[in-house]
């Protein structure tokens, strides 16, 4: 009787571990198809002046360089004002403000909220603010400054963890030299936690980098037939790109889609992959 | 010298205030401008015909504002996906940290990871061209653009932020009170689902709604897969149109500030934001108030 209670336990306990381990293994395959999906529809079509042709009518002649130029120009300026913005904050709450008072509470439960709101309405925040209010039009700049505001809260809340890490020896070993707050922040705070913010800063761009919603709201084109010469000049970036190819219903046109989101997400795995292997280092000097 | 360096220092540090101080403003700039052009939309649109409405035409003549149909588009797509990520999320979870070897979590969390890097646009494509024509294999009547699809995508895409949530609560109830339940010889599904579920119960709940809310607020998969029918329906392999999917559909034209567009795309955002700012507050609640301290 004894015996077979456990028996039955053993078997419910391994039924139980064989159901888990089926729904990881749907993950993996999920991932693996979906790769399968862009890759066997996409990869075709790659080819060098695919990645130099300016979009077009006719599918075969499409390229992704305007997308790809504009990507590059608005990360690259999202990341000027994302990265300063975040870390600064992330230096204020941690090494500056008191921790009890009213207005860091504001300022992390504020945080926190806005890391909840959706894409789409920071896109509409872009389009009030700095497409008509600031009158930057449906710019880069628009378009950069937008992003920036988006991937804020998640630069500052990675920075945050960075900079709890720091032993406070080191600091205290710092001040007792004699040395400064700021000084001790920029020779042995931030060195310290640069990995941790890297990582978060890395993971928060590729996001960035992948969004089309609050982009489409601020009037990004969907097709730019020039490079962006500079900051204030229209743009389309290769998400809207994408969505505007996967939205026809000629077949052609989805499957340079695809061929468009293997050079994206290229470019967004590699960033991954910096990232995971910046972070793995940085554990092991941890441990 | 020294005061040329109190000087810096005290600079340094105000400056880091005026960082710190832009996110409360663009919380009061997105609160503003979302209230000042949906206050200028109810001027012209009773606000009871737009929330008890059934029939959503702001573009074609006669205009009607009955959000009712986008309404329920959004929750049909919040519900599904929610019946993939939160079972499957949540089965990861107790995987990783009840069962898994270190080695195997070492390799099943980057995969997890890149799954949640994927942007949205590749799960749109994805539903789009495989699980679309997946279902109508199955089931012949489904339209092409339709719930679905759509809920699938969305939910494998917040399957990974349930499953990572849930890990961290999981991986931070200490191991005593797990050898504790081995020694009286419980197995590890009675550990799981008697001592570790129930003792992180709050950040699972927690976890739980804000997926919920990452699938309202979710745009280009439902953009894409879920097609921009405004028809108020409850059989998800019809089309249907979500309040993101409207705002994405009339920005793709040009709409001019001013017309009563331009203020529908506020009052729309205006709900979603709204639906999305109180899940989230509520799932910071409950981890709140039921705080586990070991």
């Amino acid at each position: 009787m004894e015996k077979k209670l456990i028996r039955r336990r053993r078997l419910k306990n391994a039924l139980f571990q064989g159901a888990l381990i089926s729904i990881i293994v749907f993950s993996i395959l999920i991932l693996l198809l979906l790769l399968y999906q862009v890759f066997k529809v996409g990869l075709s079509h790659l080819s060098l002046s695919f990645i130099t042709s300016m979009p077009s009518r006719f599918a075969a002649r499409a390229g992704i360089a305007s997308a790809l130029a504009g990507s590059i120009w608005t990360i690259s300026l999202t990341i000027l004002f994302a990265i300063p913005l975040g870390v600064g904050t992330a230096l204020y709450l941690e090494e500056y403000a008191n921790k009890k008072s009213w207005f860091t509470k504001i300022l992390e439960i504020n945080i926190a909220n806005l890391a909840g709101v959706p894409a789409i309405v920071y896109g509409m925040l872009g389009l009030a603010v700095f497409v008509r209010f600031l009158n930057f039009q449906r710019s880069i700049l628009s378009g950069a400054l937008t992003l920036a505001l988006l991937i804020l809260p998640v630069i500052i809340v990675a920075s945050q963890e960075a900079l709890k890490s720091v032993p406070s020896t080191l600091k205290e070993g710092s001040y007792a030299l004699g040395v400064s707050k700021w000084q001790t922040i920029t020779g042995v705070v931030l060195p310290y936690s640069l990995p941790g913010i890297l990582t978060g800063s890395i993971l928060a761009v590729s996001r960035a980098m992948g969004e089309a919603a609050p982009l489409i709201m601020i009037g990004a084109a969907g097709y730019i037939g020039f490079m962006p010469k500079s900051p204030l000049d229209s743009f389309t970036v290769l998400p809207i790109q994408i969505f505007n190819w996967t939205s026809r219903p000629q077949a052609e046109f989805q499957d340079i889609a695809a061929t468009g989101i293997i050079v994206l997400l290229v470019l967004l795995l590699t960033m991954n992959a910096i990232a995971i292997v910046l972070r793995n280092k940085y554990q092991n000097r941890m441990d | 010298m020294k005061r040329k360096l109190k000087k810096r220092e005290f600079l340094i540090e105000k400056l880091l205030i005026l960082f710190a101080g832009i996110t409360i403003v663009t919380t009061l700039a997105i609160v503003l401008t979302l209230f000042g052009e949906t206050f200028q939309f109810f001027k012209e649109v009773p606000i009871l015909d737009f929330l008890t409405g059934k029939t959503w035409a702001p573009t074609l003549v006669p205009k009607s504002f009955g959000v009712l149909p986008l309404l329920v588009g959004t929750l049909m797509i919040a519900v599904f996906s929610s019946i993939i990520s939160l079972p499957l999320g949540l089965g990861s979870a107790i995987y990783l940290s009840e069962y898994a070897k270190t080695r195997t979590r070492k390799i099943i969390k980057p995969i997890l990871e890149l799954l949640a890097g994927i942007p949205s646009i590749v799960y749109g494509f994805f539903a789009l061209t495989f699980i679309t024509p997946l279902i109508r294999q199955i089931l012949p009547q489904t339209q092409v653009f339709n719930v679905a699809s759509a809920s699938i995508a969305v939910g494998i895409m917040t399957l990974p932020m349930v499953a990572s949530l849930c890990e961290d609560a999981m991986m931070a109830v200490p191991n005593s009170v797990r050898n504790g339940a081995y020694a009286l010889g419980s197995t590890k599904m009675e550990v799981a689902l008697k001592i570790i579920i129930p003792s992180t119960k709050s950040s699972i709940a927690s976890a739980f709604v804000l997926a919920i809310s990452r699938a309202i607020g979710e745009t280009m998969i439902v953009a894409i897969a879920a097609g921009q029918s405004p028809v108020l329906t409850f059989n998800p392999l019809e089309s249907i149109q979500t309040m993101t999917g409207f705002m994405v559909n009339m920005s793709l034209g040009e709409i001019s500030q001013g017309t009563l567009e331009y203020k529908t795309v506020f009052a729309v955002g205006t709900m979603l934001f709204f639906m999305t700012l109180i899940m989230n507050l509520i799932a910071r609640g409950i981890l709140y108030r039921n705080r586990e301290r070991y």
